[in-house]
């Protein structure tokens, strides 16, 4: 969903520069035009604090305008396997027994990272399909989108999801319209136990590792930690895991997430040295023609 | 005036000319190279953002997405169509060895120290031996990459999911093989060997053309010696 009162730091399958943004290949690019007011915003989820209740999943359906799809029960709390097209905020639920015996019942909520380097933005090719916001979401414009499913590709979360019928990928917006408009995301205001918080990403880390502090020293949670994976240059929401030593077992939580190796090759290297190649390649054959000639046969036999 | 189908190459017709490849060559063959052209042009303005207006030129992103695919069915049909005509004239012989070796030579349009070549030279079956594993792997590859949302959306296949980062880029590195391999084919038959591009259309060559670049072939079909 875009929005127009957010500054574009990088878009999708664009080419040059942004038009008054900056890059994320930049971080810090001095290039950025005008006067941003936004500073990197960022969701905290303390699983530690989550009681599975959903009333996240039923803010961000209803906040967006979908009908509540079917559920699939596996003898779990889970509302389904996967987060789904019009379903984009998921608890996971893992019962999880500890090296010491301890029975573990884990949830954690699942949704887009809004990865700092966004893998789906990387793989995009549809210009202005994906953008990426200067204060960090990354969002994605249906109405330039391709289906092309190169997104899910890039994903290091398996977050994007396509929709057969529209032929469009969606995922979570981190409620940009309405973060936008200066409130918070629909699932932060659900929340009754005040496991999410919403603020910027400085406030929010500082937030984690205090609550990580806490866990350490007056819980059993002596490996908690902080989710931020360094692979995506951090993420926009981040985790106060229990046990970040296995951030797997958190419904599959990928321990280092990054862009896919070979996306880089295939739109780095490979995309220049393609356009090289194939423009060597023409003007080549071309010379060719100039220094040689052709092979000219008519009346070779009455020569010979 | 109407020439007769050629349904069998190898022949001399009434004019003089040399049968060089029958109806159903060429229509595998024309079949195969607009449907190469489309997955090539539509496949470049997903590679690279300054192709995408190719997209648009094609009627938009998600036509190109929808038919890329199909049109790519197309072309492998066509292929082996042509495979199946081909294949025992592309079959190795010993002067293929010594051809390679004087490849310079060819390039060069030093003719005269170029070994005598049966229907197809060894340069092309080099260029049909690429094209047809570049477009196996393009067939494998690309299925993967048609639906991704089986791989995204079904918890079974979730563990494939290295898959389509890897054949995004092989399919994207084959596909570049192989337009490298058509620059050279169509430069070589528009430009550098006159008389070429119109066998494939009209089906026919000149008895020298037969002579200069197909020689046995052309002392097979007509039984001359020189």
């Amino acid at each position: 969903m875009s929005n127009s009162t957010l500054e574009v730091k990088a878009i999708s399958g664009h080419r040059g520069g942004t038009p008054g943004g900056g890059h994320y290949l930049q971080p810090d690019a001095t290039t950025r035009s005008g006067v941003s007011r936004d500073y990197d915003v960022c969701k905290l989820v303390d699983t530690t604090t989550c009681i599975g209740c959903k009333a996240c999943e039923v803010a961000c359906v209803e906040w967006n305008g979908y009908e509540f799809r079917e559920t699939t029960f596996d003898n779990t709390y889970q509302t389904m396997p996967e987060t789904a097209w019009n379903f984009w905020n998921l608890i996971k639920f893992d019962e999880y027994t500890a090296d010491d015996g301890t029975p573990q019942w884990l949830m954690r909520k699942d949704q887009c990272m809004h990865c700092e380097e966004p893998g789906c933005l990387i793989a995009c090719p549809a210009d202005g399909a994906i953008v990426q916001y200067t204060n960090g979401i990354v969002d994605f414009n249906q109405e330039n989108c391709i289906g092309c499913q190169y997104c899910v590709t890039g994903c290091p979360f398996n977050i994007p999801k396509f929709n057969s019928a529209t032929k469009k990928v969606y995922k979570c917006t981190l409620c940009s319209d309405r973060v936008g408009a200066g409130l918070e995301p629909a699932c932060i205001k659900a929340c009754p136990t005040g496991c999410l918080h919403f603020g910027s990403k400085e406030d929010m880390l500082f937030e984690a590792h205090k609550r990580v502090d806490q866990l350490k020293a007056n819980t059993s949670w002596k490996n908690a930690g902080v989710y931020d994976p360094e692979g995506v240059r951090g993420t926009h929401v981040i985790y106060v895991l229990g046990d970040a030593s296995n951030p797997e077992k958190y419904g599959g939580l990928p321990a280092n997430p990054s862009v896919p190796l070979f996306v880089r090759l295939w739109k780095y290297p490979l995309k220049w040295l393609g356009g090289i190649g194939i423009a060597a390649g023409v003007l080549g054959v071309f010379m060719h023609r100039v220094r040689y000639g052709a092979k000219n046969v008519e009346g070779e036999e009455k020569r010979a | 005036m109407s020439s007769g189908t050629i349904t069998r190459a190898g022949t001399v017709t009434p004019q003089g000319q040399i049968a060089r490849y029958t109806f159903a060559e060429r229509a595998a063959h024309w079949i195969n190279a607009i449907a190469y052209v489309y997955c090539m042009a539509t496949g470049l303005a997903l590679f690279t953002p300054y192709m995408f207006w190719m997209a648009t030129v094609l009627g938009g992103g998600g036509t190109i997405r929808f038919w890329h695919p199909w049109v790519g069915l197309l072309y492998l049909g066509a292929i082996f169509w042509m495979n199946s005509q081909w294949k025992g004239d592309m079959a190795p012989i010993p002067e293929d060895e010594v051809w390679k070796k004087n490849i310079k030579s060819y390039v060069q349009n030093q003719d005269e120290k170029v070994p005598r070549q049966g229907r197809f030279n060894a340069g092309q079956k080099m260029f049909w031996k690429g094209m047809l594993w570049s477009s196996l792997l393009l067939l494998l590859t690309g299925v993967v990459l048609w639906f991704p949302e089986l791989i995204s959306q079904k918890p079974a296949l979730r563990g494939l999911h290295w898959l389509l980062p890897l054949c995004a880029f092989i399919h994207s590195a084959t596909a570049l093989i192989t337009i490298a391999l058509f620059i050279i084919h169509v430069y070589m038959s528009v430009w550098m060997t006159p008389g070429s591009l119109n066998s494939m259309i009209d089906g026919t060559v000149s008895t020298d053309f037969a002579r200069a670049h197909h020689r046995l072939w052309y002392e097979k079909i007509t039984g001359r010696k020189s």
